[in-house]
This record gives structure tokens, sequence and C-alpha cells, in this order.
């Protein structure tokens, strides 16, 4: 039976790892190689790099993480951030990511998707999509871009299954209410999501307790849960999160 | 057993530097080619891959890599195919209607899309194993990371060496003669994964 997910985020700026609270203040907790090690060696099922300065001239800077992270954890890993061609996608993949994901350059240009997916395969392109709540929107939530600035005409279910008609294999789908504060992922928008689309959906935003995890992969029904800040700062160590998983009745990996 | 001359098959599937970096890791030297001529001389060829099946045999059949791999296997070298390279070893695939390098009697299906049941099977699931020389040292329930939308499906129920459940049970590891074939990415599937690689390349083939 295949087991839920558990996926650590580690945002990375000039080539150092963050964790952004609401996208703002972020504090540096640390070297990305060192903490995908630290990870991996505590049972994580994946990790996702986001590249937060993502511009042109420092994406060497990232291509080099990402080299360096696959030499040294043994567990697939995606990068997003700035992904906004082909040609990006081709070079962090290349440089050892298993996926990537794309973001606000998907909405301006949705058949990026369909091109990263007819390139390299559904597997290798990921949705990432942040929703705000909004009741003027059909499905209650409305498609945010640009790390949650600029709000689109886009329903968040729509995009989702206009994503998977692209050929995305995978969303991550983070609520830009739950996110930052720690008390708990919006269940009502993964559950939403995630029973209507064929593809696996990661829930994001709002973890603060390994409970909230259990929350969002029954009652959320997400195929995976993302975690930052509760593991980052030593709140939660991931083995411990793991046991909570499996004690719950959550289908899981143990190590 | 030493595992010999280490050849890894570059037909355009995928980058292969986690294959790589799982040999590095295990100390095991290896060379990544695309040369037929370099596989034909391996005495264990690593034949990984993800992507499209169609696309992949085109490569394959176009530089003579298929052809290469068919012989290195029926003269007895080790083959060790992963995700793709479980696939096109079979007689056709159902992706884009392909046939494909017939090393073993069988098909490619798409798994069946269901309400609950996601597509691709992406993530970490168990395998039940067979019987097997190199498949002895793993441990009971443990997890390898999946990530496919197609399954392997042997005429021969023998060529079954390890199921997987995903909506249908299936075969995720497969083996006949020298090859051994795992729907799963051994190079991703944490020290679980890099000890089944190294046991496949220390089994006596």
């Amino acid at each position: 039976m295949l087991q839920k997910r558990l996926v650590v985020c580690l945002d990375v700026r000039e080539g150092r790892t963050t964790k952004g609270v609401k996208f703002r203040d972020n504090v540096d907790v640390g070297d990305p190689v060192a903490m995908a090690r630290f990870c991996y060696e505590q049972g994580a099922d994946e990790l996702v790099f986001y590249d937060i300065t993502a511009s042109a001239e420092r994406r060497p800077i990232m291509i080099d993480v990402v080299r360096r992270v696959g030499e040294a954890i043994f567990i697939p890993f995606s990068v997003g951030g700035g992904i906004a061609s082909v040609e990006d996608m081709r070079t962090v993949l290349l440089a050892g990511a298993e996926k990537v994901s794309v973001n606000s350059p998907a909405v301006r240009s949705p058949r990026l998707i369909a091109e990263g997916a007819g390139l390299f395969g559904s597997q290798c392109v990921v949705l990432g999509m942040d929703a705000l709540a909004d009741r003027a929107m059909p499905s209650g939530y409305r498609v945010v871009i640009d790390g949650g600035r600029t709000p689109t005409d886009l329903d968040a279910l729509a995009w989702a299954h206009e994503a998977e008609r692209l050929g995305a294999g995978e969303i991550v789908l983070n609520s830009i209410d739950a996110d930052g504060t720690r008390q708990g992922y919006e269940l009502r928008l993964t559950r939403m999501v995630s029973q209507a689309v064929g593809i696996p959906v990661v829930a994001s935003g709002g973890a603060g307790t390994p409970d909230h995890l259990v929350d969002v992969l029954r009652e959320g029904a997400a195929d995976a849960a993302l975690v930052a800040s509760m593991v980052h700062f030593g709140t939660y160590r991931i083995s411990d999160i793991k046991r909570r998983l499996h004690e719950a009745g959550i289908p899981v990996r143990i190590s | 057993m030493s595992p010999g001359r280490v050849t890894i098959v570059d037909y355009g599937a995928g980058n292969l530097r986690s294959v790589q970096n799982a040999l590095a890791r295990l100390a095991v030297p290896h060379e990544v080619t695309s040369d037929p001529e370099e596989v034909r001389r391996a005495d264990t060829v690593v034949f990984p891959g993800v992507g499209e099946a169609s696309s992949a045999m085109a490569v394959l059949a176009r530089t003579g890599l298929g052809e290469a791999i068919r012989g290195a296997w029926q003269a007895g070298r080790r083959l060790i195919g992963i995700c793709l390279g479980c696939q096109v070893i079979l007689d056709r695939s159902e992706e884009g209607g392909t046939p494909c390098l017939g090393l073993v009697p069988g098909v490619v299906r798409r798994f069946t899309r269901t309400p609950g049941l996601k597509v691709p099977h992406m993530g970490w699931n168990t395998v039940r194993f067979a019987d097997h020389p190199a498949l002895r040292g793993v441990p009971p329930g443990t997890s390898f990371y999946f990530v496919h939308s197609y399954y392997p499906v042997p005429a021969d129920a023998r060529a079954t060496a390890g199921t997987t459940e995903h909506g249908v049970e299936f075969a995720s590891c497969i083996t006949s003669g020298s090859l051994i074939a795992f729907q799963f990415h051994l190079e991703k599937s944490g020290p679980a994964g890099l000890a089944l690689l190294g046991a496949c390349l220390a089994w006596d083939a």
C-alpha cells in the first residue's frame, strides 16, 4: 500500500537555507547540504528546495546546491522558485533534482506545464499553487501568485484541474491563510482539491504539531504533508512526527 | 563477487546523475556510456531511465544500444534495470503502443484511474519479494520509492520476483537469468535502496 509522505521544505536564499513566516522576515537556519543530510538521516521521505532569490544571476548558486544535495542524500527532492522556462527545468533536473515545481510562471504561461511534461515526463513537473480563501470564487479559493502578493482571476479548483490536464504530475497546494500560523493545515481546501484530481496532492501551510499532519493526511485526504518551521527550529524531530503518524494509523515509511 | 566493469547506459531517458551518485556512495567505480561497444564490454550493465517508452525505445533502436543490452544479457552479464529499465525489457508497452526489447515475455500497462487511486503511483511502498539470491538481505516491510504511471506485467509468473500493491498487485521486481529489474528507484530509496543496489552488484548472476 502506498504510504503517505512527509516532505520537508527548505527555503534557500543566496545558497543558504531560511524559512519565511508569511513570506517575510526570513531567518537563516543553515547550510542546505547539512540540512538536507540531517533531514535524510531523520527519515524525511522527500525534500523540497525553494529558491527565494531565484534571479538569473544567482541561478548557478542554486544549481551548485542541487548538485551537492544529490551527492549527499538518496531520497527524491524537488526544486521550485524562479523556474520559468523548459531550459530552467532542464538545468535543475540535470543537476540531480527529481522534480521541478512551477508556480507563478505557470499561471502566466500554462503551456510551460505541458512543455515540461512533454520533454521530461509528468512525474518531473509539479504545480506549486498558493490559494487564498475568497467567497467570490466558485470553489471559495483564489489563486495568488508572486509569493502571495498578486491575486489572479483563477479559481483554485479550476486551476488544479487545468494543471492536471496540461500534464502536471503532482500539486503542492499551499494555503496562504494558514501559512506561517502553525495552527494547522487548511483541511477544507486540501480535501476539495485532493479528491477532485487524479494526481497526488501535497498539503502545505500551517503545520505546527504532528497532529496537524494526521488531520491533513486523513481528513484532508492529502497524499503528502509538507513541513518547514516545525522541524527547522528543532521543535519536533522528523522521526517523532513519523512515529506519531504511524501510531495514528497513517501508513508511513518507518526507517 | 566483484561487480567488475560497471557501465550505466545513457540513452537520453532522464538524467543519470542520481544513479551515479548512488554508485559513488557505494564506492563502485563505473562509467556512463551511449556507445554500444562499451555496453558489450561491461560485466555489469545498469539500465536506468525515466520518461516515455516510445521515445526511449526509438533511441535504443537507432543507437544500437538496445541490441547491445540484449547481447550483454544473452552472454550472461549482469543486467540491472531501474524504472523505465524495468519496463522496456518486456515485449511491448501500452505507452504509445510501443514494441519493446522483449527480453522477458509480457506487457506494460497503464494504471487504471479509479476514485481514490492517484496516478502517477508516487511515493514509498512496500515490496513482497520472492526468494532470490540478490534479494535475501532485504528486511520484510522495507519501503522503496516509486514514481510511474505504467507497470510491468510479465507473462510468466516465475519472472516476478517482487510484487507491490497500488490498486492492483503488480510486478515491481523482475528476474530472468542474469537480469534483475526494479520498478522502484533503488538510487532514491534511502539506505535500504543503496543496500539492495549493493546486493545486486555482489550477486553472482
